[in-house]
């Protein structure tokens, strides 16, 4: 995966709680067995009503994505973060993430942003005001800023995952460096598991 | 206490702690565990990105013989000596078949016997066991925590990890007791159980937990009855759900085709026997519920913390102290077609489905069957009783379940994921509304525009001849 900084952008806000990855990508997209082309499956039951958010001209090319609490609940499905990501969407920011959602964001890049109720509200009440409203996002501070109406804050973000994302690091061959570790382990598995 | 500050303290531990503390092949200050997976099950949905990651950097899958894969989300339930109709699902399907020969993985394909969600067939080949870790591509692994197995749904970049590594990175989780105490009323099952549960967790109370049902009604479920209320611990965001294993457990275990035989078996179910949260362990979170409160519950909204007592009404938004939730019901309610105040039981229903990896196994469709029985399904009403894997429906052949279901004008399928995700092509039309007993009634879950009700395989089959919402006591 890249690695990822800082986001800096303006933001769309999906103003709903309980935004689940049913709706962020429906099933018939899950049908594919490539990794890319799910931009145009992203909400796509939602984006064919003309006063759906990701509609509004006024917020077109944001690049983060601001949801309500419970945001991507419900699927293991990867391809919602994949269809977010692909569609342009370079962080999103909720106060409580479905857990497999979250973690499945940081595997590919896209930074969840978990802010505090208060936080997200303020934002959203600012960004559904003013739609240009700059944000900006650091992973390294691990902070949200929005100068225009004097918000900061920090979210939550583990150190393991804040050096995996801003080194763009594949876990996979992290774990490889203990495959030691691995082979001890298995060697004293109980004789009855397979 | 998190999970992984119990790693080496002596004190008193949940089941939670002692099956996590087992599977820590590393763990470091400030990092997540590298725990190890006993089990990884595979479906054709979420693996074809892993195995071509593998591909892309040259790695093998690391323990063949700890993977197993099945189809089921894309495949259809009629017709199944013919070719998929449609390209996509056949082209999905085809992809597994080609990755599990490449890669030497063992695969259950349409039409072998032990072919059927992955969630059902697991367990009834004996694969899932009690302390092990199971992971699967799909949420509802936590079904095979039934067994008091550490089991949680993964993403496609862990399938891949666990492909190359049989290991999982995971950061500590809290633990949450979730005790049902007393007895059920006469006519609640499972089902009831897990959504009266959600309905007092709500959709995110989980979150952050691995959660461990207990009490005596917990106890008193069958193996089946367990796997049902285990596996919907996703939809109110806990990471797993687990229930100790005890003599049910063993009994339901011993003789399975993956079972330990012999001296193992009996090395086996000492070992099993330790599994249980000590005198004094202490959780962060606790719910608890009283068993005499539960009676037959349906969702009424579009998630599934959304349920009231079938002999309710429809709940009024206005009812509801916090804001965001009762915008969440006016919204529910809008896209569900329902006005506030109506009686559930008034409320017509245009198809019911038996199935999914919540209530598909025998003894739900025995349930449903007994209610069935000697009665006719409504005119009008569309039906799927469709069975969880191939050894399900041949059980239920056996006993005769599908005459009983057939002559009531019900409608007899191969197994599969079906309309539970209406992935293949089974799927309910916009406006249409579903009695279903699978676990999540998301907007278009079962079909684009369809209104889906989650219900125990009891009460879809009440409704069925009813017509209405009904619970079998109505039929008569
Ligand atoms: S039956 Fe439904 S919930 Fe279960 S694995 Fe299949 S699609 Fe997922």
């Amino acid at each position: 995966m890249e690695p990822v900084a800082i986001v800096q952008g303006t933001a769309v806000p999906l103003d709903r709680s309980d935004v689940d990855t049913d709706q962020i990508i429906p099933s018939d997209w899950l049908k594919r067995v490539e990794r890319t082309g799910f931009e145009k499956g992203l909400f796509s039951e939602w984006r064919d009503g003309e006063d759906f958010v990701l509609n509004n001209e006024d917020y077109a090319g944001a690049n983060i994505l601001l949801g309500g609490p419970n945001f991507g609940t419900g699927s293991s499905r990867e391809h919602a973060v994949w269809a977010i990501q692909q569609y342009g969407f370079a962080a999103v920011i909720s106060p409580r993430f479905g857990p497999i959602f979250k973690n499945n964001s940081t595997k590919n890049g896209l930074v969840p942003v978990e802010v505090d109720i208060e936080t997200a509200e303020a934002l959203m009440a600012a960004v559904q005001a003013d739609p240009t409203l700059e944000i900006t996002i650091d992973v390294e501070r691990a902070t949200v800023e929005a100068p225009a109406i004097g918000l900061s804050s920090t979210f939550d973000l583990s150190e393991s995952i804040r050096h995996r994302l801003l080194n763009g690091l594949d876990d996979i061959g992290l774990t490889l460096q203990q495959v030691d570790k691995i082979d001890s382990f298995e060697g004293s598995r109980p004789s009855y598991m397979a | 206490m998190d999970t992984s500050n119990s790693a080496g303290s002596s004190g008193p531990k949940t089941l939670i702690e002692k099956v996590w503390d087992r599977h820590v092949v590393h763990a470091a200050e400030g990092e997540p565990s590298l725990l190890y997976i006993d089990l990884h099950l595979v479906h054709e949905v979420t693996s074809p990105q892993a195995f071509d990651g593998l591909r892309l950097t040259n790695r093998p899958v690391r323990r063949p013989e700890l993977t197993v894969a099945t189809e089921d989300h894309n495949v259809p339930t009629a017709d199944i000596d013919q070719p998929i109709a449609d390209p996509v699902s056949k082209a999905q399907v085809d992809t597994l078949r080609k990755n599990c020969d490449e890669f030497g993985v063992q695969l259950y394909s349409m039409g072998d016997i032990n072919q059927g969600i992955v969630h059902v067939i697991g367990p009834e080949l004996g694969l899932t066991q009690p302390g092990m870790t199971v992971v699967c591509g799909d949420s509802h692994t936590s079904t095979h925590g039934a067994f008091g197995a550490l089991a949680f749904g993964i993403g496609t970049s862990e399938v891949e990890h666990v492909l190359a590594t049989q290991t999982l990175q995971q950061s500590a989780q809290e633990t949450m007791a979730i005790t049902v105490n007393g007895e059920l009323p006469e006519g609640s099952t499972a089902k009831d159980v897990v959504l009266a549960i959600l309905g007092a967790a709500d959709t995110g109370g989980g979150i952050g937990a691995i959660a461990e049902f207990r009490g005596p009604v917990i106890e008193a479920l069958s193996m089946e009855g367990r796997m049902t209320v285990c596996n919907m611990s996703i939809e109110f965001g806990a990471k797993a759900g687990m229930i100790a294993p005890d003599e049910t457990t063993f009994e339901y275990l011993k003789g399975r085709p993956n079972a330990p035989t012999g001296a193992e078996w009996d090395a086996a179910v000492a070992d099993w026997k330790t599994l249980r949260s000590d005198e004094g362990a202490t959780y962060d979170r606790e719910i608890v519920l009283d068993g005499a409160d539960i009676v037959p519950f349906m969702t009424w909204g579009t998630n599934p913390g959304q349920v009231a007592p079938i002999s309710a009404n429809v709940p009024d938004p206005a009812d509801f102290d916090d804001p965001g939730a009762s915008d969440a019901a006016s919204r529910a309610l809008e896209y569900m077609g329902l006005t506030a105040g109506t009686p559930l039981k008034e409320v017509p229903v245009d198809t019911v489905f038996i199935g999914s990896c919540t209530n598909s196994r025998i003894e739900d469709l025995r349930a449903a069957a007994a209610v069935a029985k000697g009665r006719k399904v409504k005119d009008g009403m569309r039906t799927l009783v469709v069975p969880g894997s191939g050894l399900v429906k041949q059980q239920a052949e056996a006993e005769g379940l599908h005459t009983i279901f057939t002559d009531a004008g019900f409608n007899w399928r191969e197994p599969g994921c079906s309309m539970c995700l209406a992935m293949n092509p089974d799927k309910l039309a916009p406006g249409e509304r579903s009695a279903s007993t699978s676990n999540r009634n998301f907007e278009g879950r079962q079909g684009r525009g369809g209104r889906t009700h989650l219900v125990s395989p009891a009460v879809a089959a009440a409704t069925a001849i009813a017509g209405t919402f009904a619970t079998p006591a109505d039929l008569d």
